[in-house]
């Protein structure tokens, strides 16, 4: 297995004609330099033509609103619906015993069925967060629906809610990893820092509100879902719903985003599904703003412990994160926050727990770079830290404890070029130029601050299907149940195709996001695009086959005879590479007589801890951040940003670039405003509207500087691309904290950062 | 939302045929309604009446109560002579909600408290005598100046505190009636009626805004604070209009928003300023009476350094050469 794997990453780039040449080098570090093409969907979003899910419009569909419970513990009582139910066209309102049936999926490892609220909406009545929804009205118009819901009372056996802030491990206490003693190695250790960081509960908070208009055919159930994993969905639902997966199909063309709060299943998707088939009408449902804060997921709080310690020279002697997120009161996610911890760094003593502290807040759920995000920003303003006590430069304090084995498993990485991201980070910064005192830097009446952190995701693969046609009429599809959730898959995928065939764009044709597609992988986890590169090319490489083999079979083929093998295929031409003679493919099906020639491609998924033997697969870069921070008007805004990512060979500059910045924005919001508040008297967030759960907007984007390496990681597949939709996010934070405090002194250890904290300080 | 009738008005007489309430550009109200945090039964829309001019008066300018926020925020002469007040607007809000929020109906913008906002929470404003759930909960945003013990709840406008600053007056008319009120004198604070937000009476219609032009000489500036850098209510902010000549202090008014129960005119603060030359001492004094009556809640305890920066920042630049 071992051997294989080295065969794989000595074999050259691509065979394909097109394929891609590094070229672009700065101080000798490779750096990417390819194309950028615009989305091929652009078009269709531009001009309001992309049919989002809740767009869809059936006849006879009727809507459906839930109703959120306004308290977060204890028992609904009642519900007295006779003013909901009096309004003319209201159809009913709907819950406990009344909806129809509703199951359970059945517990078990793995993405393929997975759910993190595991109870079905309204299976008792018994309260457990906030808005946990207790009914549903349904009508023919939306608002009728609206004002029904409104009209129902309910009533209550109201207890005290738990919704404490501070994290003690309570449930699941596990370790992650553990190697050496760390514990003595610190007690020992010349340099030590102890310090707890602590980021709040964070909502997603897509544009585009979770929904889903469902529709029953006889027992065929169609759902348009808002939805990162249609596979994973037409599972739970077919569970939920009790009937085979053959008989589900989920739709989910485009997304207005899910940053992961979109990957698996909520309540309002089997509440349509139930309707529907009660009713026997198509549904739609969507979740208001209000709910999208406790009912689809959130990021958990978390509470970390660093204990890291250093000898004078720098070198780590020991890690220790003990962490605790919350959780909720049934179901078990927990925040990976050491994910990284026991690998990032060169240290031989290191130790990871982790626990769970239940509380009567919504199920939370995977956010954009789960467990890395929090986790990060832990680790690096530990190391930030310990720079300082270290009176060392944290740019070299990272270069020194760089690792090329990932010491968790003794597993070497594929490609770790993370000194290089961190030599050619500080220079396209200018980071030469810092004078570390405290406060020493100004602009004007800005004080500024620079800080620097790291930032790495894993780089694995999920199993995917592809199937590739060619058609006589020149186009070439490529059919997949994966998904473009904003990411830019329509593109990615055509641009694989366009890498093996040589068709030009045009010529291209791209069909994602049905279940009914060969199973595609779910857009998580930064592992779409790695995923589908594999089975693209085998695809490609049957139907072509299948293409070379029909040209020497035809009587009047330029190539009759000649042996499949002798043939190439270039830019849809089909070539012998004895007689150079040749025909076009589209050209050969017409008169062949071929309606179609398809190829399948499947790859099994990379998912999950490293094999013994194999390297470990993982992406690395860095943030270089400047802040301003201006105590005349306790004004802090973060000023400019540097980051390289090593993420393998990038497949399209242009959305790649666009997650990376776009993680870099939210990465501010995390760092200084976004936080879900709960009122810990009434157990809900008392913020839940997108004018006070504040985020970036445009005027709070920073000057930003994204540069990727190119190192090609064929470790992970043919291309060498690892995906970088999570990376970017991870190690923002820790980065503008540290700005923080090298401008003003404060040393922010409880996320966001508030100007209260910093008005103290006048430099 | 409530069931509840439309008509529209299309002449000042219409309005004041039926009772009503008044709906503008529908930036705040139709929100609320939303919620059910309003329920009025009937809507006179009154956002077509011919009160959107902006027109210069013998004394200085007049405002139509239908006038856009955009378009005040953007008219020449606003710009130039009454600039605190093209700024405060501009701080406020977004390009599209600017493009229908009115003049009038900015005068009558509700609270940002969190509880004012949800039907499930006691509010004494809301509802009168349920209580103040923002007393003890999230107050991080609530004023501490003007507060009673029933409510602390904050004015979010900025057009306001600018229009305080300016000493604008309000034009208002009835079946019968007009008159004329003090901007200064239109607003109520909370006390044991914080439902009662102004002097308007019942059926009374805002129709426009007038502002005498400041001495010549005079200078105008808004300041505003937050937490990010758009689309975000003021934590503190000031505007100050002001003459100063070579460094001295001739005339100044002030008003602050985010911190008050009401835009909050800085009336003795001005007094102690006049006939003073401007030097951080002086600033710092000013600061210190601005916020004397400060009463800040558990969690904003912060706002009363954040006003003394916001003012001492503001009166700075305004008497920078």
């Amino acid at each position: 297995m071992a051997e294989e794997q080295k065969n794989q990453q000595d074999a050259p780039i691509k065979i394909s004609p097109h394929a891609y040449v590094s070229q672009g080098t700065e101080d000798g570090i490779k750096v990417y330099t390819g194309k950028a093409v615009p989305r091929i969907d652009a078009p269709l979003k531009t001009t309001g033509r992309a049919t989002y899910t809740t767009d869809i419009h059936l006849d006879r569909m009727v809507y459906a609103v839930p109703i959120g419970a306004t308290i977060a513990k204890g028992r609904l009582k009642s519900l007295d619906t006779k003013a909901a139910t009096s309004m003319k066209g209201v159809i009913g309102v709907f819950g406990h015993g009344s909806i129809g049936p509703l199951y359970r999926v059945a517990p078990g490892e793995g993405m393929s069925s997975r759910v993190d609220e595991t109870r079905p909406p309204f299976e008792d009545n018994v309260i457990r967060y906030y808005n946990q929804f207790i009914a549903v009205a349904v009508a023919e118009t939306y608002e009728l629906a609206m004002a029904a819901a409104r009209a129902v009372k309910a009533t209550y056996e109201i207890e005290k809610p738990n919704v404490a802030l501070d994290l003690e491990p309570e449930d699941l206490k596990k370790s992650e990893s553990k190697r050496g003693d760390a514990r003595a190695a610190f007690e020992k250790a010349a340099v030590k820092i102890d310090q707890t960081y602590v980021t709040p509960m964070e909502v997603h908070n897509a544009i585009e509100l979770h929904g889903t208009v469902a529709s029953w055919n006889g027992d065929k159930l169609t759902m348009w879902e808002t939805s990162q994993a249609v596979g994973t969905h037409q599972n739970v639902i077919a569970q939920m719903m009790g009937i085979p997966r053959e008989n589900v199909r989920v739709i989910t063309k485009f997304l207005g985003s899910g940053f992961g709060g979109k990957l698996w299943c909520w309540n309002h998707s089997p509440i349509a599904a139930a309707l529907s088939r009660k009713l026997k009408r198509p549904v739609k449902i969507h979740v208001e703003r209000e709910h999208e804060f406790t009912n689809v997921g959130h990021r958990p709080r978390t509470q970390q412990r660093v204990r890291i310690s250093a000898s004078a020279d720098g070198s780590l002697q020991s890690l220790e994160h003990d962490y605790t997120t919350q959780g909720s009161m049934l179901d078990d996610y927990k925040e990976n926050c050491g994910e990284v911890s026991g690998s990032l760094y060169k240290v031989e003593n290191c130790s990871v727990n982790s626990s769970l502290a239940r509380r009567n807040q919504g199920v939370p759920t995977s956010m954009r770079g789960p467990g890395a995000v929090p986790g990060l920003y832990a680790l690096e303003s530990a190391m930030d830290e310990l720079a300082i006590a270290l009176k060392m430069d944290p740019v070299e304090l990272r270069i020194l404890n760089d690792t090329q084995v990932d010491l968790s498993n003794g597993s070497p990485y594929s490609s770790r070029k993370f000194v290089e991201c961190l030599r050619l980070g500080a220079k396209k910064f200018g980071w030469s130029k810092r004078n570390a005192s405290v406060g020493s830097m100004r602009d004007g009446d800005e004080v500024l601050g620079w800080g620097m952190a790291a930032c790495t995701w894993q780089a694995k693969r999920v199993d995917a299907s592809v199937s590739v046609e060619f058609h006589p009429d020149g186009k070439c599809k490529i059919i997949s149940g994966t998904h473009d959730i904003g990411t830019g898959m329509y593109t990615v995928c055509a641009e694989i195709i366009r890498e093996e065939t040589g068709l030009p764009y045009d010529r291209i044709e791209v069909e994602i996001g049905d279940s009914a597609l060969p199973p595609g992988p779910l857009a998580g986890g930064s592992m779409a695009t790695g995923s589908m590169i594999p089975a693209t090319i085998q695809a490609v490489k049957e139907a072509v086959t299948r293409l070379k083999t029909a040209a020497t079979k035809w009587e009047k083929s330029p190539v009759y005879k000649e042996k499949p093998d002798d043939l190439t295929f270039e830019n849809g031409v089909i070539l012998s590479k004895k007689t150079k003679k040749k025909i076009a493919y589209d050209k050969l099906m017409k008169e062949f007589n071929l309606g179609i020639v398809t190829g399948a491609g499947t790859a099994k998924g990379t998912f999950g801890p490293s094999e013994k033997g194999k390297p470990a697969t993982k992406s690395f870069g860095c943030h270089f951040i400047e802040i301003g921070w201006n105590p005349l008007l306790a004004r802090l805004r973060v000023r400019r940003v540097v980051t390289v990512i090593d993420g393998g060979r990038i497949i399209n500059y242009q959305p790649a670039k666009n997650q990376i910045e776009g993680a870099i924005v939210m990465g501010v919001g995390m760092a200084l405003f976004e936080q879900a508040e709960y009122d810990a008297r009434y157990g809900d967030p008392v913020n839940k509207n997108l004018a006070d759960y504040i985020v970036a907007t445009h005027a709070d984007c920073p000057e930003m500087d994204v540069t990727f390496l190119d190192y090609p990681d064929k470790a992970v597949n043919e291309y060498g691309a690892r995906g970088v939709g999570e990376i970017g996010l991870a190690g923002v934070a820790p980065a503008i904290t540290a700005a923080v405090y090298h401008a003003t002194g404060v040393r922010v250890r409880e996320l966001p950062v508030k100007v209260e904290e910093l008005l103290e300080t006048r430099s | 939302m409530q069931q509840f009738t439309y008509r529209r008005a299309s002449t000042l007489d219409d309005v004041f045929k039926m009772p009503g309430r008044f709906l503008s550009g529908g930036t705040n109200l139709i929100d609320h309604m939303k919620l059910d945090v309003e329920t009025p039964k009937a809507i006179i829309d009154v956002g077509r009446l011919p009160l959107e001019k902006i027109e210069k008066t013998k004394t200085g300018l007049m405002i139509g109560a239908a006038a856009k926020n955009a378009d005040v925020a953007n008219h020449e002469i606003v710009k130039k002579d009454y600039a605190a007040l093209s700024q405060a607007i501009l701080a406020g809000a977004s390009a599209q909600l600017r493009n229908k929020a009115s003049t009038a109906g900015n005068l009558l913008q509700r609270t940002r408290c969190v509880y004012f906002r949800d039907t499930s929470k006691p509010c004494n404003k809301r509802q009168p005598g349920s209580g103040c759930a923002a007393i003890d909960g999230y107050n991080r945003n609530l004023a501490i100046l003007g507060v009673s013990s029933k409510c602390i709840a904050n004015h979010p406008s900025d057009q306001n505190v600018a229009l305080m600053a300016l000493e604008a007056r309000v034009h208002l008319q009835s079946a019968g009636a007009k008159r004329e009120v003090a901007l200064n004198d239109f607003y109520l604070l909370p006390g044991d009626t914080p439902e009662k937000e102004t002097v308007l009476r019942e059926g009374e219609l805002i129709t426009g805004v007038s502002i005498d032009a400041p001495p010549s000489g005079s200078k105008s500036y808004y300041l505003k604070l937050r937490d990010r850098a758009s689309y975000e209510f003021a934590l503190a902010s000031t505007a100050v209009v002001a003459k100063v000549s070579e460094g001295r202090i001739e005339r100044v008014r002030l008003a602050m928003g985010g911190v008050g129960a009401k835009p909050w005119r800085l009336l003795e603060v001005e007094k102690m300023l006049e006939g003073q030359n401007a030097s951080p001492e002086l600033f710092a004094r000013a600061a210190d009476l601005a916020v004397r009556d400060a009463k800040p809640q558990s969690m904003n305890a912060f706002k009363v350094e954040l006003a003394k920066r916001c003012l001492v920042a503001a009166l700075t630049h305004i008497t920078k050469a």
